[in-house]
């Protein structure tokens, strides 16, 4: 129980250091904004149209694959430290849940998610 | 039962501690104290020499001289680079998401550090060793992907738009490898505890039964930690500075600072996880022979970085999902095979 007390008091330090190596820049810096240095940057022209763009579909097709095999690994740590004690058990196992994720794997790409469109 | 220096001094202190400060608590608090202090210190001051030792290396593989006005032979450069960063005018554009902008660069530096409290430096020198060790980095480190993605959105900038979208679109597509190749490693430990991942390598490194993982990890690990070839975030001719490009002066630094502490954080990780550790002939202590593997890690990392040119985003994922990701299911097959034939002979 006491590396978890020390990694949450770590935890609350690294939050509170990023304000404070700002807090002497703050001194140090000056701040003369004008319209023209706020405007956001598109290569020295005004920026056109809408900021927020929109985005195509084939980020979210990567990001859902992801969650699914995140998801299947962290059901398959546990397995991986118990692996030495279980023998022939854990190899059959083994060949179903890699199956099982080769053939996901297989399916997604078949479908085309894993091609940058 | 440890010996390492650290680990013998700490033992040192607690016991010249314990009659003046009376409870065992207090002298744990102050040891805690201590540790997170050395952190802190090997964190940034790291980062200090790390600016330093890539702009040598880079001018030295593309046959310049590089910094050498300040200070002798250049050596006060990244003292001169932190005193302009911090004296920088700090421009706040408009039309940004305050809260997610002023929080980005807070937040960046988080899991970055806070991996820090579980390698292990020498034996017994090791801050929180606890049992998910190994789960818990690979868990905070995940977390990374976020204040890109807050950045990039909150900055109101089409540049910073898309280089948050490609952030969070190329680690995904390398957490996934990285993941499964470490897998094999835990399969041979049967430990997710750090100290023991380092324990099992006293005969055999790791690097020797895993050398697919090792791979694995050496690119996935490039890439997590945003360092070219695979520093497409930043990729200066096509989308300026990313997610970093409305930020300026000390919250850049801040960016600055997380993208070395990765930089050394994975040079430990794989000096941990593959290299043996702290293991090494006893005519040097271990904490040294930590360091020489780490210090030519950090090597090995920035001379990749500085001869491959950089890589097109759609090639990076379709590498990582299409060809990376086999070989790390592949590996964890052949690793599970072969603990099984070896215990059966």
């Amino acid at each position: 129980m006491d590396g978890y007390i020390g990694i949450g008091v770590f935890f609350v330090i690294t939050l509170i250091f990023p304000f404070l190596a700002l807090i002497p820049a703050r001194l140090l810096q000056p701040r003369q904004p004008t319209p023209e240095k706020l405007i956001p940057y598109e290569c020295g022209v005004d920026t056109i149209g809408k900021n927020n763009v929109q985005f195509h579909i084939g980020y979210f097709m990567y990001a859902l694959v992801f969650l699914l095999f995140d998801i299947e690994t962290v059901f398959l740590y546990p397995w991986a430290v118990k692996y030495g004690e279980l023998g022939l058990f854990a190899l059959v196992e083994m060949f179903v849940f890699v199956g099982i994720l080769a053939v996901g794997l297989w399916y997604a790409w078949k479908k085309g998610a894993l091609t940058w469109k | 039962m440890h010996n390492g220096i650290l680990y013998l001094v700490t033992q040192d202190i607690r016991e010249a501690l314990l009659p003046i400060a009376g409870s065992e608590i207090i002298v744990n608090l102050t040891i805690m104290a201590l540790g997170i202090a050395l952190m802190f210190g090997l964190v940034t001051g790291s980062a200090l020499i790390f600016t330093l030792l890539e702009r040598k290396v880079c001018a030295f593989i593309q046959v310049r001289i590089g910094p050498n006005r300040v200070g002798p032979g250049g050596t006060l450069q990244s003292l001169a680079d932190m005193l302009k960063l911090m004296s920088k005018e700090d421009i706040v554009p408009q039309g940004i998401d305050m809260w997610l902008w002023v929080l980005s660069p807070a937040l960046i530096f988080v899991p970055s550090a806070l991996i820090y409290a579980m390698f292990p430096f020498d034996d017994g020198v090791i801050f929180a060793d606890v049992n998910i060790g190994l789960f818990l980095i690979l868990a905070i480190t995940s977390q990374s992907v976020l204040p890109f993605l807050m950045g990039g959105y909150a900055s109101n900038s089409k540049y910073a738009m898309i280089g948050g979208m490609r952030t969070v679109a190329q680690m995904l597509a390398y957490e996934v490898p990285m993941v499964f190749a470490l897998m094999g490693v835990v399969m041979l430990t049967g430990s997710l505890k750090m100290s023991a991942i380092v324990e099992a390598q006293t005969d055999v490194w790791f690097v020797v039964l895993q050398p697919l993982a090792f791979l694995i990890f050496m690119v996935a690990a490039l890439v997590e930690s945003n360092r070219p070839p695979f520093n497409i975030v930043e990729g200066e001719s096509e989308i300026i500075a990313g997610p970093f490009t409305e930020y300026t002066g000390m919250r850049w630094a801040l960016f600055f600072l997380a993208e070395f502490a990765n930089l050394l954080s994975i040079s430990i990780m794989t000096t941990t996880l593959f290299l043996g550790g702290w293991h090494g002939p006893e005519f040097l202590p271990g904490m040294v022979w930590f360091a020489i593997k780490v210090m030519i890690m950090v090597l090995v990392y920035q001379w990749i970085g500085w001869t491959f040119p950089r890589l097109r985003i759609d090639h990076m994922l379709t590498f990582g999902w299409k060809v990376l990701l086999p070989i790390a299911l592949v590996n964890v097959l052949l690793t599970g095979i072969g603990i099984y034939v070896f215990n059966w002979l």
